[in-house]
């Protein structure tokens, strides 16, 4: 399937319904990708075609529908594993999204955690990469620590290597920052994380849209994804674990599904996947994942990333012009993404003025409140690409803010 | 600034009306925003903040015995002409007229439906605050 299809933008949004209506009057500028993607019709296809051709319980039924709808679930298990490189499916545990993947691991591996073992994190983080770990920690008298980034949003690989100790347990840190954009250097962190005998857990939510991830290679231990930020439906995501690791920890959730056998004296737990996925699933999210993954393989990842690569460098050059500036993350491995503010302008009222021109962007501190703290403003404008964006749309954007500033100043 | 809260919304409504365009009518809002007579710096302490906003919004209320006045400030400006707007309607009233306000104005100009959802949110606060120094003075 690999590059069958040409980069053709037009094609491309034909594909995406939603691009071609208009909002406040206007056509949609739809710039909040990193809040969440738009969704292919071949995605929102499987999703009407599981409930109207199958529709059953996964992996309970003796029934043919049944059968028929644990395959194609199944199917999806193996697709993200080739996906990402995995080794076994069973490594691949299907969560709500990256927020439920990284409370598993902070939930079943700090039943492994002593008090005083250290758990590092990193300045660009998500609220849901720092808030699990803190309540970890509170809960086994672990300590959190920081590794510090410089004004570009780049971490301070000098500072982490000071940080990790023989007393690191875990680090967890994203591969791309929601909030500036930055790509982190997952492999060699990973390796010196490894160098002192600590797992590493990737927020992997904003990369896998925008680059080819293999977790083989970068050698993590976890890797959490949501399928909404990659073009696939909400509510499902995944939890990418060493074979190794998934084994060592207790399950997270007690239920249906996750068993072995249950006597009211003892239950023994049943094998991975299984062991972390209690209860009925969300099947039809699962299922329809697939197309979204077969979809973008089709175009190709390689692809997406060389075509996001010039929106960014597009995207930068146009908006530096722009009265009062400020781009705030600024490093040298960087997504296509632009996290700004206006001199004497809040976020909010840019944002307010933008989307009555049909223009959505996210504004405020993208629930990363310490980095916002780290660059001492109180939110920013966020425009977030996706492989459906244009450089005709940072046209309209850029024209946007031209007219807009003026109001405000 | 006699007119009763009636009056001064159908004011409002009226100078709303004129303008056809939503970038038009924000532009009337941010105006408005930027004629706010300045609060009292020693009012916008963290006390006066209301909460449910996205923007910071400081509300000061003083009662002189027969009416209230309300200040008030925010970092962003449309915020502030949307407080310019409760200001005009609701300072210099008795807080009986206050507490009874009809506030309808705000949905009769479709300001609702132009917010996000924080800001409208954070509207409904700011008009609950107002509402509730004005009950507060009335049970004096
Ligand atoms: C970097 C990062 N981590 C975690 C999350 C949380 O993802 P979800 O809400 O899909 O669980 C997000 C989503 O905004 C994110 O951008």
């Amino acid at each position: 399937m690999e590059n069958t299809i040409s980069f053709d933008i037009n094609d491309i949004r034909k594909q995406f319904p939603v691009l071609s209506r208009e909002v406040n009057g206007k056509p949609l500028v739809y710039m909040d990708n990193g809040a969440t993607t738009h969704k292919p019709k071949a995605m929102t296809d499987a999703i009407t075609d599981y409930y109207e051709r199958i529709n059953s319980n996964v992996h309970r039924g003796v029934h043919h529908l049944s059968q028929q709808a644990t395959d194609a679930f199944e199917v999806t298990r193996e697709k993200l594993r080739a996906h990402i490189n995995a080794e076994h499916a069973r490594e691949v545990i299907f969560t709500k999204g990256t927020t439920d993947s990284i409370n598993t691991v902070a939930w079943s591996f700090g039943e492994l955690v002593k008090p005083r073992d250290e758990v590092i994190i990193s300045t660009l983080e998500h609220h849901s990469n720092i808030v699990p770990w803190q309540m970890m920690c509170e809960r086994k008298g672990a300590t959190l620590k920081v590794i510090p980034m410089d004004d570009r949003g780049v971490l301070d690989l000098e500072a982490y290597q000071t940080l990790l100790t023989e007393k690191t347990v875990l680090v967890a840190f994203n591969h791309i920052s929601n909030a500036l954009g930055t790509i982190n250097p997952v492999k060699k962190m990973t390796k010196m994380a490894h160098e002192v005998g600590a797992a590493v857990m990737i927020d992997g939510a904003q990369s896998m849209p925008h680059l080819k991830v293999d977790v083989r290679d970068l050698d993590v231990d976890f890797y959490a994804i949501s399928a909404h930020k990659m073009y696939g439906p909400t509510g499902i995501g995944a939890l990418y674990g060493k074979e190794e690791w998934l084994n060592k920890l207790p399950p997270y959730q007690g239920g249906g599904e996750m068993i072995a056998t249950v006597t009211f004296e003892k239950t023994t737990y049943a094998d991975l996947p299984h062991k972390f996925e209690a209860g009925t699933p969300h099947i039809e999210g699962v299922i329809a994942w697939a197309a979204s993954l077969d979809w973008l393989n089709a175009i190709g990842m390689e692809n997406i990333t060389h075509y996001e690569a010039e929106l960014l460098e597009y995207g930068t050059k146009a908006l530096s012009e722009v009265d009062g500036m400020t781009i705030h993350g600024t490093a040298p491995q960087k997504s296509a993404l632009f996290s700004f503010n206006i001199e004497g302008l809040h976020p909010y009222d840019v944002g307010t003025l933008l989307d009555q021109l049909g223009i959505a962007v996210r504004t405020g501190h993208h629930c990363t409140q310490p980095l916002m703290n780290r660059l001492n403003v109180p939110g920013t404008i966020r425009a977030s690409m996706g492989l459906y964006n244009t450089k005709e749309e940072i046209d309209t954007l850029v024209a946007g803010l031209n007219r807009v500033i003026p109001m405000l100043k | 600034m006699s007119e009763s809260i009636q009056e001064r919304t159908t004011d409002i409504v009226d100078e709303f009306d004129m303008f056809e365009d939503w970038m038009d009518k924000y532009d009337h809002i941010i105006s408005l925003g930027k004629e706010l007579p300045l609060i009292d710096e020693q009012h916008k302490v963290d006390d006066n903040l209301i909460k449910g906003c996205q923007s910071r919004v400081w509300l000061h209320a003083d009662y002189d015995g027969q009416n209230v006045t309300f200040t008030a400030d925010s970092d962003a400006i449309i915020t502030k002409g949307i407080i310019a707007l409760m200001v005009r309607v609701l300072s210099g009233q008795s807080p009986e007229a206050i507490v009874n306000a009809d506030l309808s104005f705000v949905d009769e100009i479709g300001l609702k439906d132009h917010l996000s959802p924080t800001r409208a949110n954070g509207l409904v606060s700011m008009i609950k605050q107002m509402k509730f120094y004005a009950l507060a003075y009335q049970s004096k």
